[in-house]
């Protein structure tokens, strides 16, 4: 029997013997492979899988022996890790990293998470010498540009935010918000208001808020939405006057998880400080605002930033973050320690010994990685610059949110800030669900937006494109969105939602089963194979 | 603007479909009297040449450790880093990815924190370990706030140990003042840190106990893990320096509920002391009580094996006020440099490692304990130790900086109100013979 596909291909070599146009229907015969690879889609598996305990990509001398000041603690058992070679090491890594979605590769429009470019002058500095090979607690006057450094980021950051003090250390914008909710608790027993307990969250919050205001110590009072999306003033006044004694503060984050800017934001500050509270503001949105407003003219007394957000330092799979934290006059006594003090010419941390400082919250002196990072690129962009990129962030998402609004639905009327949200009312009766419609934008080569955040919107799908898209880019991801929006829409009558509810079939996997993640836990790689070089835990 | 696409008529046009005139008209819900009609007093965009131009100048006002002889430790280690660990984390897809909250296209990110995960767990001896925490002070902050509610918030009491680093115990009392759990007075002194049995009672929710402790004496956790168990108390174990636990019994043999520490030795730089990596491990039995993301297997739509962020339920963007911790990001970058130092050294090199930086200090150690005015205080250490001196020991080392030495930590630095003649002193690696002897020659200068 003659095999078309074969016949085809003798009939098209070149002198080399590789076939010089595609073949035909070549999808049908895709074949099953024997290596499990495809392509540029390699498998990779675990380290523990193809290491053994002999193997080591390192080469040290050998030590001399004879010495030992363990006493009786050297260790006696195996610990039980595998080793590969550089150019093993190198090649699984590289593999494992290809099948990563990432912002260098397409649009990452996550809402709240500020997906930036992320400048390579940022990751040269800071591995300059003098920031990255230089310990905390080296003598000061080792350390001034370091110092100087940290002195410099708090000049823009304070200028920025119209704010008097900044405390660096916090870790992240979470850590962040501790720092805040820390200082205003400070605040509070200093001046002997410790039936001062109650911070007010808004229901469209950060999971964050409500979770660092119960670890400081706080109760959390819900406050609800109104239906324009943001704070209902006379509600929230009328929650204050229930029982303004006991109101410690405010969590709000502005512009909001709605994208939107609270308009009474001024009156909001004013109330909770008429009832003797503090307004801690959430900065996850900052860069909504970066040279446009300034949070120390809206009333803040505490605001987080974070420089893997706004400031465009990389966000790595998960961290490291960073998130300094603005004081106002009134909470400024309190922040933190380690701080940085400019005494003439030269630099001093003051490391203890504080009145009023609630504390150290970390061993060091923060994220001096991040602050290195975040300077090179507000410099980069100076005053000009982080004006423009904030017109374009707001700029963007409007687009985007003008560009949808006839085949998807905007959660609110009206302009947004930085990010446009949707809920799921388009999706109605069509079968298809906002996470099936996310994962069909992996189909589609982009990573989806944010969704079922915020709570207050049903289904909700929050776009933030970031002033980082060019128009083209964008134009595109508008294209494909309204194609996946349309295809809802015609399921609605033809019941056929497949290439939904099967999304995603051309990302590296298939979806994943998380319930199962959940229930029988497996967090670590266990021995399963006899014929494995390893020892078994 | 070289980071900013959008051009002039891009934004003309962009205005039109939204139907707005100026870009004036998106920011109209920002109340008049906060509108900035100026640009921000600071300075106007600038070329890559000159911020460069700019950073290497600041940078050069620093001494870098690798430019001097160097034996700082106290909680951040100077290691040889292979040049493929940061070729790696500078991957695209690494460096600029979110956290890994869509599987189906973040399978590299999970499979290297579930490589980590398996590696913290092996390296401390121990059932589980997280995805990482900021640091190793803050996971320790952490461990006690987490053992107060394992005990359901019915125990008062942390029983801090006087060799755990004096920031961490700083910092985990910052976090535990909040929530009303009462920390011990210490006297942080050497060679008492199996004196906490004596501060166990049934209102003791944990001790906490540093091996090699601050002053680099290796402590005997059995004993102390026993006696928290009678009292019905947690052990949790820290630790500062993770290639020494290649070298010593690891904590998790020893009897610890939850081990806490710093990973920043391997795969991290010093960074002026951020970032760090957090590593968080603890017995299978506590798992669900445990701070921070997690990853775990699975399987996918075709029976794939894949891998996930899980455990969810214990976290803030779903537990909101009931979550476990506020933790959001963690220190992901740091983590994959840890498992991809670990994964080069594999068993054979850490190992080695361990055994080339205990060599190193034993050999420190006796070189400046032969010296006039210098008492070597430990019993036993792994790479770095502490020496009793004859002057303050913070004039000794700014001396030895004056001479371009970076000769030690000394203790008042991190415990103000320590013992002003002990110094700090750590070896690894990366010191040669020539670190040695200039140590050794510049120190017996400094103290004749």
């Amino acid at each position: 029997m003659t095999d078309p596909v074969n016949t085809q291909l003798r009939s098209a070599l070149n002198n080399q013997g590789r076939p010089t146009r595609p073949v035909k229907n070549a999808a049908s015969v895709a074949p099953v492979t024997a290596s499990g690879s495809y392509a540029l889609d390699q498998q990779a598996k675990l380290i523990f899988e193809i290491g053994d305990l002999e193997t080591t990509g390192v080469d040290l001398p050998e030590p001399k022996g004879g010495k030992s000041r363990l006493g009786t603690h050297a260790r006696k058992a195996p610990i039980g890790l595998p080793g590969l070679s550089e150019p093993e090491t190198m090649r699984h890594y590289v593999r494992l990293s290809q099948k990563n979605y990432a912002i260098d590769l397409g649009v990452y429009p996550l809402g709240s998470c500020t997906m930036k470019h992320n400048p390579r002058l940022n990751e040269k500095v800071a591995r300059m010498p003098g920031f990255a090979d230089v310990h905390p607690l080296q003598p000061v006057s080792t350390v001034q540009g370091a110092l100087e450094l940290m002195s410099e980021l708090s000049h823009w950051l304070m200028t920025l935010c119209n704010m008097p003090a900044v405390a660096l250390t916090p870790k992240a914008g979470a850590h962040g918000e501790l720092c805040g909710m820390m200082a205003i608790r400070a605040r509070l027993l200093a001046d002997g208001q410790t039936q001062r307990t109650r911070v007010l969250v808004p229901e469209s919050a950060h999971g964050t808020n409500p979770a660092t205001a119960v670890q400081c110590g706080f109760t959390v009072d819900q406050i609800p939405a109104s239906g324009n999306g943001r704070v209902d003033l006379d509600a929230l006044k009328a929650r204050i006057d229930s029982n303004p004694d006991d109101v410690a503060g405010i969590m709000l984050t502005n512009p909001n998880t709605c994208g939107l800017f609270e308009r009474d934001i001024i009156e909001i500050a004013d109330a909770i400080h008429a009832a003797g509270g503090y307004f801690y503001c959430d900065g996850a949105n900052f860069n909504a605002l970066v040279g446009r407003v300034r949070p120390g003219d809206l009333g803040v007394d505490a605001m987080h930033i974070n420089l893997h957000k706004t400031f465009s330092t990389p966000h790595g799979g998960g961290g490291p973050g960073s998130g300094p934290t603005v004081l106002s006059e009134a909470l400024m006594d309190y922040a933190p320690l380690p701080y940085v003090v400019k005494d003439g010419e030269s630099f001093t941390l003051v490391e203890n010994a504080d009145d009023k400082s609630f504390g150290r919250m970390c061993a060091f002196h923060g994220q001096m990685g991040m602050y290195t990072r975040a300077l090179t690129y507000m410099m980069s962009h100076g005053a000009d610059g982080l004006k423009q990129a904030t017109e374009d962030a707001v700029l963007n998402a409007n687009y985007v949110q003008a560009s949808l609004s006839d085949v998807m639905t905007p959660a609110f009327g009206g302009v947004c800030m930085h990010e446009a949200l949707f809920d799921d009312r388009f999706l109605k009766d069509t079968g298809v669900e906002t996470i099936d419609f996310a994962k069909a934008m992996i189909d589609e080569g982009y990573h989806p937006m944010t969704m079922y955040f915020p709570l207050v919107v049903h289904g909700a799908m929050l776009i933030e494109p970031t002033e980082s898209e060019s128009k083209q880019e964008l134009d595109r991801f508008i294209g494909s969105v309204r194609h996946l929006a349309e295809r809802a829409q015609e399921a609605r009558e033809t019941g056929d939602t497949d290439m939904f509810k099967q999304a995603p079939v051309y990302a590296p996997m298939r979806r994943l089963d998380e319930t199962q993640a959940a229930r029988k836990p497996v967090l670590r790689w266990i021995k399963t194979n006899e014929d494995l070089k390893l020892i078994s835990f | 603007m070289r980071y900013l696409p959008l051009s002039e008529s891009d934004r003309t046009q962009m205005l039109d479909v939204i139907g707005v005139a100026s870009v004036d008209a998106l920011f109209e819900d920002v109340p008049k009297s906060a509108r900035l009609s100026d640009l921000v007093d600071l300075p106007q965009h600038a070329s890559e040449q000159s911020v460069e131009r700019h950073m290497a100048k600041l940078s050069a006002k620093s001494v870098s450790a690798g430019s001097v002889p160097f034996f700082c430790g106290a909680g951040a280690y100077r290691h040889h880093i292979p040049a493929t660990v940061d070729h790696l984390i500078q991957r695209s897809e690494f460096l600029t990815a979110y956290t890994p909250y869509q599987p189906e296209v973040s399978q590299g990110t999970l499979m290297s924190l579930f490589e980590f995960q398996s590696q913290v767990a092996a390296l401390t001896g121990m059932d589980v370990a997280n995805a990482s925490m900021y640091d190793g002070s803050t996971a320790c902050a952490e461990a006690v706030v987490m053992a107060h509610r394992v005990a359901r918030g019915k125990k008062a009491k942390a029983v801090l140990a006087p060799g755990l680093h004096p920031h961490y115990a700083a910092a985990t009392q910052t976090l535990a003042s909040t929530l009303g759990i009462e920390i011990n007075e210490r006297d942080c002194r050497p060679g008492r840190d199996d004196n906490v049995i004596s501060h166990l009672d049934g209102d003791t929710a944990c001790v906490v106990v540093q091996s090699p402790n601050v002053f680099g004496e290796i402590v005997d956790l059995q004993p102390i893990a026993d006696a928290a168990h009678e009292a019905g108390a947690l052990l949790i174990a820290v630790f500062t320096e993770p290639v020494a636990l290649a070298a010593i019994t690891p904590p998790g043999e020893q009897g610890a509920d939850i081990v806490v520490g710093e990973g920043q030795g391997l795969g991290v730089g010093l960074n002026f002391g951020g970032p760090h990596v957090g590593l968080f491990a603890c017995t299978q039995k506590l798992v669900r009580q445990m701070p921070g993301r997690v990853c775990g297997e699975t399987v996918d739509a075709n029976g794939e094996r894949g891998f996930v962020l899980t455990l969810s339920t214990r976290e803030q963007h779903i537990r909101r006020e009931k979550a476990t911790s506020n933790i959001c990001t963690n220190s992901g970058l740091c983590a994959l440099a840890f498992t991809i130092h670990m994964t080069l050294l594999g068993e054979a090199g850490i190992t080695r490692l361990a055994a080339l930086n205990h060599e190193a200090a034993c050999d420190l150690a006796e070189r400046l304990e032969a010296i006039d005015g210098v008492e070597l205080v430990n019993d036993t250490f792994f790479n770095e130790f502490t020496l009793r001196l004859n002057r303050p020991a913070a004039d000794v080392v700014d001396a030895l900086a004056d001479k371009g030495i970076l000769g030690g930590v000394p203790l008042t630095r991190i415990q103000p109100d320590g013992d002003e003649h002990l110094l700090l002193v750590c070896a690894t690696e990366t010191n040669d013979e020539h670190d040695f002897e200039a140590f050794e020659m510049t120190l017996a200068e400094v103290l004749a």
